[in-house]
Parts: structure tokens; C-alpha cells; sequence
């Protein structure tokens, strides 16, 4: 099958953190993603919120252009101030007008 | 002191020592998140409807003053321990603005443990109390955030999305919700619901509390770090607040329960709904100060000092 090339982010931040970064995600140019929560440690030792829910591990897929710019507004706002830390991979999708 | 060791032998007391020990032995001792959130959700539930029943009953003219009180205090209490903080400790500007948040601020299950020692003891308190936990709430930790002034300033957004944690959040909406449920029911359709709300409540205490017990045993690990001059505060602060709370609501006609609970209000500090609201208002100050002053030290010791010292204090008075 036809597949396109795409990216994967990955963005693994602090629960607290989860709604306003889900909003700027769409804002840059996300158009869908999943979310999961989990258990973690960073360099930060960071973890404000460990009774209400740990870490949540948000991934997305999209044109690396867009990847671009949410790393960007990652650096701006999230990386000096919390704990967040976030990757992209190489992707293969099919229908790739969805992501794109 | 009878009080002291009757709170220090009741199962709820126990259990949250060992989830303590459990802690400190690293043991899997742990509910999962989701029955912790669940268990918080319940005791915030049913300590509104119990505040909301005897908020039916009592009327709002009796209830405006001690309000108006706890509004107050609300305001005064983070300044103290912004000010002992100060006197005590070398934390930066904002780590003392957020660990001030965290003392304005109040704690939902010091409140209901001392709930649950006043019942025990057949010590008769204003049923509306919940009332002033609900106000208490929210003040102490905008007048935290606000103390963080300048420092803060560049975080102005994350202050607006702290204000709005703190009020769309899950204890002050489920808390005020219960209030209105209760206010609004009628007392038959109330005991319809007390088995649930009512007669288990102190069992599914000691569940909660065994659980707080293990997250605070977690965070006594960090004490050390914490240096000494920030755990002198964290006991000072809530005798100091504490007192306060107890020698206003004397003055404000509240019965020596009701008074001994207010002294538990603006003592206590809190840590679910301040350290969000913080974490997301003040991200620059460390969360390592204020989660062990206010889990780590000042929770375990009023649960087990602070209250039966509130109420030994308001019998004294009234």
C-alpha cells in the first residue's frame, strides 16, 4: 500500500501542565493525538502532582513542518518552566491527508 | 493530654502512620490513582452535603459572620506564614509566595479528620463548617500568588489559568456542589442518601488516610533537603494560624467545636488543590518546599498534634 511520510512527536510532561499543552498543540497545527498517563523520572525530579495522576505521554502525527513549530513553542514556553520532554521519529502512514 | 492520645489511637490516625512506615520501608503499599481520585471525590462529596445540610438548617444570618471571619482569614493567614517563612528560612522570593499559597490555602482531610475526632468525642460543632472550609480555599492562595508579585510577573497568564484551576477544579466544584445539594434537599430525601454519605464516611477515611500516609512518607524523604529552618515553619505557621483560627471563631460566637475546626482551617495547609494551582501560576518555584512542608510535615503534625492542641485550646476559651 501507498504510505506517505510523516512525523511522530512525542510530548511526556507533567499531568499539570495537560490541558494547556493539549491547546496549544491544536493551535500549532496538531489535528488529533493520544494521550496516555504514566510513571517517571526526570532530571528535574519534578513531579507536583504525583497523588492526582503522574505523567501524561502525548503523541501526534504530522507534517514536519508542523513538528517544527510545536518544538519551537515547546522551547519557548515549556522546557524552561516544566518538566517536558518531547521527540520526533519518522512515521509511514497511509491516507496521509489526514495528518498532513 | 487524653484528646492527643485518643486521636493517636483511632484507626484513621493508625492507618495514616502506616502508610507512613509503609513508605519509609518502600513497600508496594499504594491504592491506584484512580481509587485514590475516587476516594477524594467521595469525602469531598460527602462533607458538602453534610455542610450543605447544616447550612439548611442554620440559616444564612447565623452563617454570615463566621464566613465573613474566614474570608479574613483567608487573607491574613498566608501573609503569616509569608512573614515566619521570611524570619525562618532563605527561600527565594517566589518559593516563599508559593509555600505562603500553600498555608492561606486549606486541607480538606485534616478538616474531616477533626470532624471525625469532634464526632467521637460527642463534641458538638456548627454542622455548616464545611461552609468555611469551601471559603477558606480559594484566598489564601491568590493572596500567595499576588505575594509573588514582580517576581511573577512574567508568568501574568499562568496566574489567570491558576485562578481558573482553582475554581473549575475538582474540590472546590465538588465541595460547593455538595454544599448547594445539601442546602436544596429536603431532609428526608437527605437520609435517603446518609448510608453512603454518612455511615461509611469514617471508614473510607481510614483508606484515604492510609494512602496519604504512604505519600507523605514519601515526601518525609525530602525533609532533610528541606533544612531546618523551613521545618520550624512548617510547625510554627500552623500553631500560629491555627490559634488564630481558634481565638476568632470564639470571638465570633462559634461553639468550642466550631471554633476548634476554624482553628483547623487556617492551620492546615493544602495539598491538592494550592500545589496545581502553583505549579501552573509560579512553575519557577521549586514544588520540593512546598509539598514537604505542607504533606511531608505540616499534615502529619497537626493529624496528630495540631487538632486535639485546636480543640484543647477552644474548650479553654469557650
Amino acid at each position: 500500500m501507498r504510505t506517505v511520510p510523516v512525523v511522530c512527536l512525542t510530548i511526556v510532561a507533567e499531568a499539570v501542565v495537560e490541558a494547556r499543552l493539549l491547546r496549544d498543540l491544536e493551535a500549532a497545527g496538531a489535528r488529533g493525538w493520544t494521550l496516555t498517563s504514566g510513571h517517571g523520572r526526570g532530571t528535574s525530579h519534578i513531579d507536583a502532582s504525583d497523588w492526582e495522576g503522574a505523567n501524561v505521554r502525548i503523541e501526534t502525527l504530522l507534517s514536519s513542518a508542523a513538528a517544527d513549530r510545536v518544538l519551537g513553542m515547546l522551547a519557548e514556553h515549556y522546557f524552561p518552566q516544566f518538566a517536558v520532554v518531547a521527540w520526533v521519529t519518522p512515521a509511514q502512514v497511509v491516507r496521509g491527508d489526514k495528518f498532513l | 493530654m487524653p484528646a492527643a492520645l485518643e486521636t493517636v489511637t483511632s484507626p484513621a490516625v493508625l492507618a495514616f502512620l502506616l502508610g507512613v512506615f509503609a513508605a519509609l520501608l518502600r513497600s508496594d503499599v499504594r491504592l491506584p490513582d484512580a481509587v485514590h481520585t475516587a476516594l477524594s471525590s467521595y469525602l469531598l462529596l460527602a462533607i458538602g452535603l453534610k455542610g450543605g445540610a447544616g447550612l439548611r438548617e442554620a440559616g444564612l444570618a447565623e452563617v454570615a459572620v463566621p464566613v465573613l471571619a474566614a474570608v479574613v482569614l483567608g487573607v491574613v493567614t498566608p501573609l503569616l506564614a509569608w512573614g515566619a517563612l521570611r524570619v525562618l528560612t532563605r527561600l527565594s522570593p517566589v518559593d516563599l509566595a508559593a509555600v505562603a499559597a500553600h498555608y492561606g490555602s486549606t486541607s480538606l482531610v485534616t478538616f474531616t479528620a477533626a470532624v471525625a475526632l469532634l464526632e467521637s468525642q460527642d463534641e458538638p460543632y456548627e454542622a455548616y463548617a464545611a461552609t468555611l472550609l469551601a471559603v477558606l480555599e480559594v484566598p489564601g492562595i491568590l493572596v500567595g500568588l499576588l505575594l509573588a508579585g514582580g517576581a511573577a510577573a512574567a508568568a501574568g497568564a499562568g496566574r489567570r489559568e491558576a485562578v481558573r484551576e482553582i475554581l473549575t477544579g475538582r474540590s472546590i466544584l465538588l465541595l460547593t456542589g455538595g454544599l448547594a445539594i445539601g442546602a436544596l434537599s429536603t431532609p428526608a430525601s437527605y437520609d435517603n442518601v446518609a448510608p453512603l454519605f454518612v455511615t461509611l464516611f469514617p471508614g473510607v477515611l481510614v483508606l484515604f488516610l492510609l494512602d496519604l500516609g504512604v505519600l507523605a512518607g514519601r515526601r518525609l524523604r525530602d525533609v532533610p533537603a528541606a533544612g531546618p529552618g523551613l521545618v520550624v515553619a512548617a510547625i510554627a505557621i500552623p500553631l500560629v494560624n491555627g490559634s488564630l483560627g481558634v481565638l476568632v471563631g470564639t470571638a465570633v460566637g462559634l461553639s468550642p467545636g466550631g471554633a476548634a475546626l476554624l482553628g483547623v482551617l487556617t492551620g492546615s495547609a493544602s495539598y491538592i488543590a494550592a500545589p496545581a494551582a502553583v505549579r501552573l501560576a509560579l512553575p519557577q518555584a521549586n514544588p520540593a518546599y512546598y509539598l514537604t512542608t505542607s504533606l511531608g510535615i505540616t499534615f502529619p503534625f497537626n493529624l496528630v498534634l495540631g487538632i486535639p492542641l485546636y480543640l484543647a485550646l477552644a474548650r479553654t476559651l469557650g
